[in-house]
């Protein structure tokens, strides 16, 4: 398990040696594991897709978004393939341009909540005592206020509510879910016997957290950030659809706020207003099924649930609960899997504790 | 009864912090709105009335930081949220506890439909795990990544444009006369079952995955294995011994995930012109009308705090290790 996650950090003794081929390419497999899970890489397809989108995003679109035309309100054609609005703005340009805005605000919103998370949720797991008290009671206090409210009014009241302005809002009060899994993992990772060790050699508390225990959150902290992201841009998005943000900066939600406030659903406009919710929904989904990945890395029995149905699946058994792990070990032979999952099915007791109690 | 009393001064802390945002907010940002709309209003807003806006937004310089506040909690243990500007002269109060039964109705019942009914699908995908119950994941994966509010754009497309099935926006038949009768009752739930069934279809996707993965965990445990070697029958081992403590966390992320689905549900009015506070907080973003947003904002954050203490009576109700502590 100690091998799984830190497959995720950039180690460089890890380097390929050219010298055995053989083993570089197995280490090569092992490091992205992660991404061999056939839900992490699509998602991660389609988050380079939309990555790309925005950064050549103003180069390849048909038309400037704002550009107003004689072409009002026309259905998908040669010419508008996504159609046009009410002022004969073009609809495609408008969402690739408004993918830049979506991105960034969801990757600095992201950025912004998960140090504050890791801040948080590795000290009060860390120091424990009343220190732990302070910080864990208020994450818990900002996890039951209503975000979303919250962001509206402090975003309505902000005079200029930029891109830049709405992820620092968004960051401000969207890190307490991160500190909170965090905690929970830090507390069990304490007490672990190469943490007592580091402690015992004389290691500086900041060395501990930072070399010790930091690099076995890898993972989570990564899933937190993907979760995070989705939040930002769901929260941006519908800020923009509400007309709290500017209605000039284009993003997917600016265009459903315009679609919206000039009766696209009553004119039957759909090619107005469908697509920038498919984008939302597509990239949410992309960054969804990246977490999926990782939950299945995090927690083995979640993956190897999944990898044994299909073996079952394959033989014919139904099955049923209880009694499949028994049938797995007992006759399902190495050759199903592929090689790189082949890990250690059970984790410790002591993960399970720590997993169970992120589940809560 | 320590569980008790440790949640309910985590409530009380949580309360005070939400006050004292709703305090803070509008003394740092920068500008002062308010004092244009008092000026704007200048004559129609009687002394009382100016005076309380004065104190809910630190409009009075020469009081002190303290002051203010002390002042700000005598207003709210008074109920005075100040005047709304965009239905001036109405108190912020009045507008609230007209449009918060409306909400509590639709966001309540859809969110429970929802929370009942998929934590029963989630159930069930999690004790057939490895059949076709399983393609319902990515459906549900899809649902969980759309805005609440263009699933409601959608429906409104398909059921109230182009089928013409039921009304595209409103509560009730503005035609009627609110008041108890059947023809009123059928009509409120005429016109709230496209909002509601948009808030289940968003939201059971979540409930539906967090108990099929809790599903999934609890049953390759021993007492499962046993329970199924004793020869149970197998809806008894599923739903008396597996969904029996798989439901606990369902229960305590319900309490934490309800102020996401509030806020998504919120919106959901906003698309749905629903009289219920989101509207009303769409109408005050709108309009600028700084008293009615922070009133609306206390009680929401109020609210889903005794949602929460709700939720922490069945928590306390179903796991009987919380009530054996200290």
């Amino acid at each position: 398990m100690t091998a799984d996650v830190t497959v995720l950090q950039d180690d460089p003794d890890d380097a390929p040696d050219e010298s055995v081929d053989e083993t570089a390419a197995t280490k090569a497999g092992h490091r992205f594991l992660f991404l061999r899970n056939t839900k992490a890489m699509i998602g991660f397809g389609i988050l380079v897709f939309f990555g790309i989108l925005a950064v050549i995003g103003p180069f390849i679109a048909p038309y400037d978004p704002s550009a107003v035309s004689r072409d009002i309100l026309q259905p998908p054609s040669a010419a508008h393939w996504l159609g046009t609005t009410h002022t004969g703005q073009d609809v495609l340009s408008q969402i690739i341009i408004g993918t830049r805005g979506v991105l960034v605000v969801g990757l600095i919103a992201g950025l912004g909540a998960t140090v504050v998370g890791v801040l948080v949720g590795v000290t009060a797991g860390y120091l424990g005592g009343v220190g732990d008290e302070v910080l864990s009671g208020l994450s818990n206090i900002f996890l039951v206020i209503p975000q979303l409210p919250l962001i509206i009014i402090i975003a309505g009241q902000v005079p200029s509510a930029g891109g830049v302005t709405v992820a620092l809002v968004i960051a401000a009060t969207g890190w307490a879910w991160g500190a909170r899994v965090l905690r929970a993992q830090t507390l069990s990772l304490r007490r672990r016997d190469f943490v007592e060790a580091a402690r015992a050699s004389g290691e500086s508390t900041p060395r501990i957290i930072v070399a010790e225990i930091l690099p076995n959150l890898t993972a989570i902290i990564a899933a937190g950030f993907v979760g995070t992201v989705i939040f930002a841009v769901l929260s941006q998005v519908t800020l923009a659809f509400i007309g709290v943000t500017p209605v000039s900066d284009w993003n997917w939600g600016t265009v459903l706020f315009w679609a919206q406030n000039q009766l696209a659903l009553q004119r039957g406009a759909w090619w107005w207003f469908v697509p920038a919710g498919l984008c939302i929904a597509l990239l949410g989904m992309g960054l969804t099924l990246i977490n999926f990945g990782i939950d299945e890395f995090i927690n083995p029995r979640l993956r190897s649930t999944g990898l044994h149905a299909r073996s079952l699946r394959k033989r014919r058994i139904r099955p049923r609960i209880g009694f499949t792990p028994v049938v797995r070990t007992a006759e399902t032979t190495p050759v199903h899997r592929p090689p790189a999952e082949e890990q250690p099915a059970e984790p410790r007791p002591a993960e399970q504790n720590a997993i169970e109690e992120i589940r809560r | 009864m320590s569980f008790f009393r440790r949640r309910i001064i985590f409530y009380l802390i949580t309360a005070w912090a939400a006050v004292t945002i709703n305090f803070l907010i509008p003394r740092l940002m920068p500008g002062d709105p308010v004092t244009a709309l008092i000026a704007r209003n200048q004559g129609r807003i009687d002394s009382d009335a100016e005076q309380s806006l004065r104190v809910l937004f630190g409009l009075d310089s020469n009081q002190s930081f303290l002051e203010q506040y002390i002042d700000y909690w005598g207003l709210l243990f008074r109920g005075d949220l100040g005047l709304s500007f965009t239905f001036f002269p109405t108190p912020v109060s009045d507008i609230v506890w007209q449009s918060l039964p409306w909400t509590v109705g639709l966001v309540g019942i859809a969110t429970v439909i929802a929370f009942v009914l998929g934590t029963l699908v989630g159930t069930a995908i999690g004790w057939r795990r490895g059949t076709w119950a399983d393609g319902l994941l990515p459906i549900s994966t899809f649902f969980s990544a759309v805005p609440y509010f263009w699933l409601g754009l959608i429906a409104i497309t398909v059921f109230a444009v182009q089928l013409g099935w039921f009304p595209s926006n409103g509560s009730y038949d503005r035609s009627l006369l609110p008041s108890f009768d059947l023809e009123f009752l059928g009509s409120v739930l005429y016109y709230g079952f496209l909002p509601a069934l948009t808030v289940v279809l968003a939201s059971i996707a979540g409930w539906i995955l967090g108990m099929r993965n809790m599903m999934v965990t609890v049953s390759s445990e021993d007492y499962v294995t046993v329970a199924q070697a004793k020869g149970l029958p197998e809806r008894k081992v599923m739903f008396g011994y597996a969904a029996r403590n798989a439901i606990l966390p369902q229960i305590s992320s319900f309490a934490l995930s309800l102020g996401f689905i509030v806020g998504g549900t919120l919106i959901m009015e906003m698309v749905f012109s629903y009289q219920g506070i989101g509207y009303v907080l769409y109408q005050a973003v709108n309009t600028h009308d700084y008293p009615l947003m922070q009133g609306v904002f206390l009680v929401i954050t109020l609210s889903v705090l005794v949602a929460n203490i709700l939720a922490d009576f069945v928590y306390a109700a179903l796991d009987p290790r919380t009530r054996q502590e200290g």
